[in-house]
């Protein structure tokens, strides 16, 4: 069976040797070469392939958010000059990650274990978010959130990111009047987001600090945090704590 | 270990000015009259040449108590304790020399003397030790700086732009050898020309603007149609003496953070002009405003400015600003010309 593979490259040569070295390993086939994120992410849903080749710097949309957005199965193998911390986290979210400049042996490793890995698919334990969420580096944080509407995608700047609520499998994101659905735990999209200016105010909600009108009292036990627009979120104990620790006493 | 004693040349002639002193020393024990000339001598010289190495001592008292630091009190009441203890040893070790050549009657008239040249030496001691202590301070300061230099002229050479080029040769060997063997000569071009810049503190400003037209050229290879480049720089800037690889991070920066983040690229607009003896620099290009800003925020930018800083003070600026789709550098310094 010959495997469909997608190139996902800025750089017109880094897109050419790899097709070159593709064409002659004979049981790929080169489905569709993309110059950026955005052209990665209509590409794969339309192809549906086997294998994704991906360079992390783009334009429009890096590799880890044009993982995020992609639906699985598919096998990707990141393709990258440099990149030391990323280099690591690799291990979980790919199959494989070649260095440029390589060569067609190191090549043929990778599409060795691409086959076997589709072959013989482990379920994986983690959504394509989580998963990508595992692959960035560490110590940086978002700054901002991909979603993807049907063949659009959205970008929501963190800045304009009002707050996130957990529905099921799903996160809704909050930004200017409009809701956004995305497959990613609560937790994990809580890890990523720079603690200083996001609270955990609830099980189920995290906060953009700047947008907190007020807060009120609801129950003995309970408050909810008035937003500027008027949305009404609830605040447990310890999200209160919290607060109080973030924005000072006279919340 | 006292820099006296790192060489011998140091301590030779640090001894013959001591022997100097002995001498004088000698005369003025003369003055009451008691004490012949090799028998002031006899006194003189031993008691110099032990005090010589007394007056190294300030050397460690001064590295404890820096001129300047807060505990001025601790600072005088140290220095005024070991004065006196020197003192006394100077003068206890005078009258046991005298003593031990039967001359002890004879010196007790010269040792008012003795007393004000051995509160006057080691104050003096302090004093040139302290000196010695700014002049290794400044001297290290210099070295720390040209240190900071290298290594930012090293780190000016990003691993992304190197193994991308590399990755484009490869990819140019079997399709267009011809373009290969090209872009392995203006990447050498550019390596060999960014590792001589290292021992050199000025360069002109033709070299520097042909050391970003060779990095612009290697880029072009790798963006393509992607990267245009316009450049406006007049020819009466090219002798103006720049520190090396000043430019270079505003055109990196002008690629990597802005062409690299365009799907259809852009424009790198370089402008050069003398205005009223100084050198103003612009570098504009376009960038998407949507992309995540740099997560190295302007380190090779902040080196450019600290450089500056260092080099021309006041007198020197680099102004950044974003607008719409547009982002500009502005960088304006003296031009000093070669003064060869």
């Amino acid at each position: 069976m010959k495997l469909r593979a997608i190139i996902v490259d800025d750089e017109e040569l880094a897109r050419q040797i790899l097709r070159e070295y593709l064409d002659k390993a004979g049981d790929v086939e080169v489905v569709a070469e993309c110059a950026n994120g955005f052209e990665a992410v209509k590409a794969a849903g339309e192809y549906r392939p086997d294998l994704l080749f991906l360079d992390i710097q783009m334009p429009k949309l890096d590799g880890f958010e044009v993982l995020e957005l992609i639906d699985p199965p598919v096998a990707v193998i990141f393709v990258t000059a440099y990149d030391q911390y990323a280099l690591k986290a690799f291990d979980a979210a790919a199959v494989d990650y070649l260095l440029k400049p390589f060569s067609t042996d190191r090549l043929s490793k990778a599409l060795e274990r691409a086959r076997a890995l589709l072959n013989d698919p482990q379920p994986r334990a983690l959504g394509a978010s989580d998963l990508a969420a595992a692959a960035r580096p560490p110590g940086q944080t978002l700054e901002r959130v991909v979603v993807k509407d049907g063949t659009k995608v959205h970008i929501i700047p963190i800045a304009k990111l009002d707050y996130v609520e957990a529905q099921d499998d799903y996160i809704a994101l909050h930004s200017e009047k409009k809701q956004y659905l995305k497959q990613q735990t609560i937790s994990s999209i809580e890890a990523q987001l720079d603690a200083a200016r996001f609270a955990r105010v609830h099980r189920s909600y995290i906060v953009n600090l700047e947008r907190i009108a007020r807060i009120e009292p609801y129950t003995k036990d309970s408050r909810v945090a008035v937003l500027q627009d008027g949305a009404q979120l609830p605040v447990s104990k310890s999200g209160y704590a919290k607060l109080k620790e973030l924005l000072g006493e006279n919340v | 270990m006292h820099p006296l004693f790192r060489n011998t040349a140091g301590l030779g002639a640090y001894l013959a000015v001591w022997t100097i002193l002995a001498a004088s020393l000698a005369a003025l024990m003369r003055i009451p009259g008691d004490l012949t000339w090799s028998e002031a001598m006899s006194v003189a010289v031993p008691l110099c040449m032990f005090y010589a190495f007394v007056c190294l001592t300030p050397w460690y008292l001064c590295r404890a108590f820096p001129l300047g630091s807060a505990r001025v009190g601790r600072l005088l009441i140290n220095q005024l304790g070991a004065a006196i203890l020197a003192c006394a040893l100077w003068i206890g070790l005078a009258r046991l020399l005298a003593f031990a050549m039967d001359l002890g009657p004879q010196l007790n008239p010269a040792i008012p003397q003795l007393v004000v040249v051995g509160l006057l030496l080691y104050p003096m001691s302090v004093a040139l030790h302290y000196a010695l202590l700014a002049v290794e301070a400044s001297r290290e300061s210099a070295l720390q700086t040209r240190d900071a230099e290298l290594r930012a002229l090293k780190s000016q050479i990003n691993p992304h732009f190197l193994f991308n080029c590399l990755n484009s040769i490869s990819a140019l060997t079997s399709t267009d050898p011809a373009r290969a063997r090209d872009m392995c000569v203006l990447l050498s071009d550019f390596l060999r020309k960014t590792l001589g810049l290292g021992e050199r503190e000025s360069i002109s400003w033709r070299e520097e603007l042909e050391l970003a037209r060779t990095y612009l050229d290697v880029e072009q290879v790798r963006f393509g149609a992607r990267l245009q480049v316009e450049m406006h720089v007049d020819d009466d800037c090219a002798d103006c003496q720049v520190p090396p690889l000043v430019l270079q991070p505003l055109i990196e920066n002008a690629i990597k953070h802005g062409i690299a983040t365009m799907v259809e690229g852009g424009t790198v607009r370089l402008e050069g002009h003398i205005e009223n003896g100084r050198l103003a620099v612009r570098v504009e290009n376009s960038f998407d405003p949507e992309a995540p800003s740099p997560r190295r925020h302007g380190l090779g930018l902040r080196n450019v400015r600290s450089r500056l800083q260092t080099r021309f003070g006041d007198a020197a600026h680099l102004q950044l600003a974003a607008e719409n789709n547009s982002f500009r550098a502005e960088m304006v310094f003296p031009c000093q010309k070669a003064t060869t």
